[in-house]
């Protein structure tokens, strides 16, 4: 075997100082919140009472956030793939041009987002106290996300001698839409899936303008117990998150990599 | 294995296409295909000839004043699906998230045939085709050729009126197109079907059709028999883009055709005749004094079980001809050459 040269072991050196330049503050930070006082450090010892006052007070902000994520995903889904479907099923000046307004929503600053939504409805009562206002903002948001992942798995297949070719053996609209179109952009649909939930969850820009007291978003109560309570208690809520995030990305994740 | 298939007559009535932006891709054209005839539209890129196959298809609709009938009825407004024909596309359009068997089988579940019967007819096929070792595999597990017989099994297993087939050997290899062309001639004439074949390739089209429709810019330019066509061309576009043809310039005098390189015995030349078309295989050569034209030889290339000559007669082109002749030739060394008067044509 080659020996590795002191070139190798520079660039190991410098990945795994970047790796624990970027993990140490989330492992600190995650230490913090099961520490007793972490003023004093470590040696305060070790509890749960931070992790169980977060769980007390912000379980609903945890719940919400995965309403609204999975509300979010929903709503892309039957918004998303249809429009991409129909983008590129005709590809158009015209169709090109609404490719580039659905990405509008990303380019213009969340806030902005937030201010026109609440300047619009914000008068309608029941709406804006409700979490589906915060859905919409969410689904603004991410709908460009989905609706370009699938389109460019649409793109990449041969959708229209795809589906010539099902209608050809007898297959009407709905059963080429079913038993072709979506199998074939299903990984563009994982892949888009994936980036919606993962934004919606995180979410934080937009969320703060449109939640009330009433509607907080995870991230929110996040930044709430930040700035209010003990650095311990934020800390547990980020241990929280952590927790619950996780598993769903990694799901998520595998899942794409097995259909491909 | 082969019962169930039901031939149709087609009808072509006036079968036009304009597209959107105001192009012609098809000028109105009429046509009666026979039960059981295998026809292929021929010609070169943008010729019209694959718009005609998707308005029999039902893919496209012919404009205004335009009808398609299939054994009388008319389907004009019937779009694919409702048509009940198999078709076999240039990329095969197979689909990648169905295995073979789920392909073959996928027009019966559709057409929602009972389990048993359906696994019947895809076994059939896959047999058929000589595919079952491919049964479950995944499309793209597959070479160029497999793919062709699976398409091929998928659009025949619905058993149905008429086979259309988009330049399917397009994609594949010349030693596989040339197994594969003789395999779907003899699977034709067993399913006794009748069939619809578009393809630029000339010698495919001679091997297979019943009858040839050479196509040309949206237009018909002949229709026959490949032999007819090929030995009666009734236009210049089609003597020259079926086979090879020689054109030497001059004029009719006292039963000869008179060029600058010397006169061919031409007793039925049409008076006023200026140009005269022949085959290479009408060409012979000739060394002795009797020989109808001469000229020199510019190339000569050695094909193993002949030899292709081109010779100058001080035409535009060179004449073409080929020999079996067991000997070298040289270049510029003077040829004599002979011309059957059963070959020569004026267009």
């Amino acid at each position: 075997m080659k020996r590795r040269g002191a070139l190798f072991w520079l660039q190991l050196g410098f990945t795994l100082f970047v790796c624990a330049f970027l993990i140490v503050p989330v492992f600190l930070s995650m230490m913090a919140g099961l520490t007793v006082n972490y003023l004093t450090g470590i040696e305060s010892g070790l509890t749960l009472r931070w992790v169980g006052e977060v769980w007390s007070g912000y379980r609903d902000t945890i719940f919400l956030s995965m309403g609204i994520a999975l509300a979010c995903l929903a709503g892309t889904l039957v918004l998303g793939i249809p429009a991409a479907y129909a983008l590129a099923k005709r590809p158009t000046a015209m169709t090109r041009a609404i490719e580039e307004l659905l990405v509008m929503p990303v380019a213009v600053p969340g806030l902005a987002t937030a201010l026109a939504l609440i300047v619009t409805y914000g008068a309608a009562g029941g709406f804006r106290t409700s979490w589906t206002f915060i859905l919409t903002g969410h689904i603004l948001f991410t709908l460009p996300f989905m609706v370009r992942s699938v389109l460019a798995v649409l793109n990449a297949i041969d959708l229209n001698t795809l589906e010539e070719g099902a209608a050809s053996l007898g297959a009407g609209f709905t059963q080429r839409f079913f038993h072709v179109v979506l199998p074939n952009c299903r990984t563009g649909i994982l892949a888009g899936s994936l980036m919606v939930v993962t934004l919606s969850m995180g979410e934080f820009n937009m969320t703060w303008l449109l939640h009330t007291p009433l509607t907080k978003t995870l991230p929110v109560g996040l930044a709430d117990a930040y700035a209010s309570l003990r650095l311990e208690v934020g800390s547990a809520y980020t241990l929280i998150f952590f927790l619950m995030i996780m598993p769903l990305l990694l799901a998520l994740q595998a899942m794409t990599r097995h259909v491909r | 294995m082969t019962e169930g298939f039901k031939p149709i007559a087609i009808t072509l009535e006036n079968c036009g296409k304009t597209f959107a932006d105001g192009t012609r891709a098809l000028h109105p054209l009429t046509l009666e295909i026979a039960a059981s005839e295998t026809i292929v539209f021929l010609g070169p890129s943008g010729c019209g000839k694959t718009t005609t196959l998707r308005i029999i298809a039902g893919l496209e609709t012919p404009d205004p004043g335009g009808r398609v009938l299939f054994d009388g009825e008319d389907v004009t407004a019937l779009p694919i699906e409702r048509r009940r024909v198999g078709m076999v596309f240039q990329s095969y359009a197979l689909f990648p998230n169905m295995s073979v068997a789920e392909n073959v089988g996928y027009g019966l579940r559709v057409r929602r045939v009972a389990g048993a019967e359906a696994a019947g007819r895809v076994a059939e096929m896959l047999a058929m085709m000589r595919i079952e070792a491919l049964a479950d595999r995944r499309i793209d597990q597959l070479s160029g050729g497999q793919r062709q017989r699976v398409a091929l099994a998928r659009a025949l297993a619905v058993r149905p009126r008429v086979l259309l087939m988009d330049e399917p050997l397009t994609a594949l290899d010349a030693k596989l197109r040339d197994a594969l062309r003789l395999e779907i001639d003899e699977l034709l004439r067993r399913l006794g079907i009748t069939a619809i074949y578009v393809t630029h390739d000339q010698a495919e089209a001679m091997a297979l059709g019943d009858r040839i429709v050479v196509m040309d810019h949206g237009r018909v330019a002949q229709v026959g028999k490949p032999r007819d066509i090929y030995q009666r061309p009734s236009t210049r576009f089609v003597a020259d883009f079926i086979g090879t043809m020689n054109r030497i310039n001059g004029t009719v005098r006292d039963g000869a055709f008179v060029t600058a390189a010397g006169a061919i015995p031409w007793r039925e030349a049409p008076p006023g005749a200026s140009e005269a078309l022949f085959r290479p295989e009408d060409v012979t050569l000739d060394d002795t004094a009797e020989a109808h034209l001469r000229g020199r030889l510019t190339a000569a290339f050695f094909l193993g079980d002949r030899t292709r000559l081109f010779i100058d007669v001080g035409m535009e082109k060179p004449l073409v001809t080929e020999t079996g002749a067991r000997r070298d030739f040289t270049h510029d060394e003077p040829i004599g050459l002979r011309i059957d008067p059963r070959g020569l044509m004026a267009l």
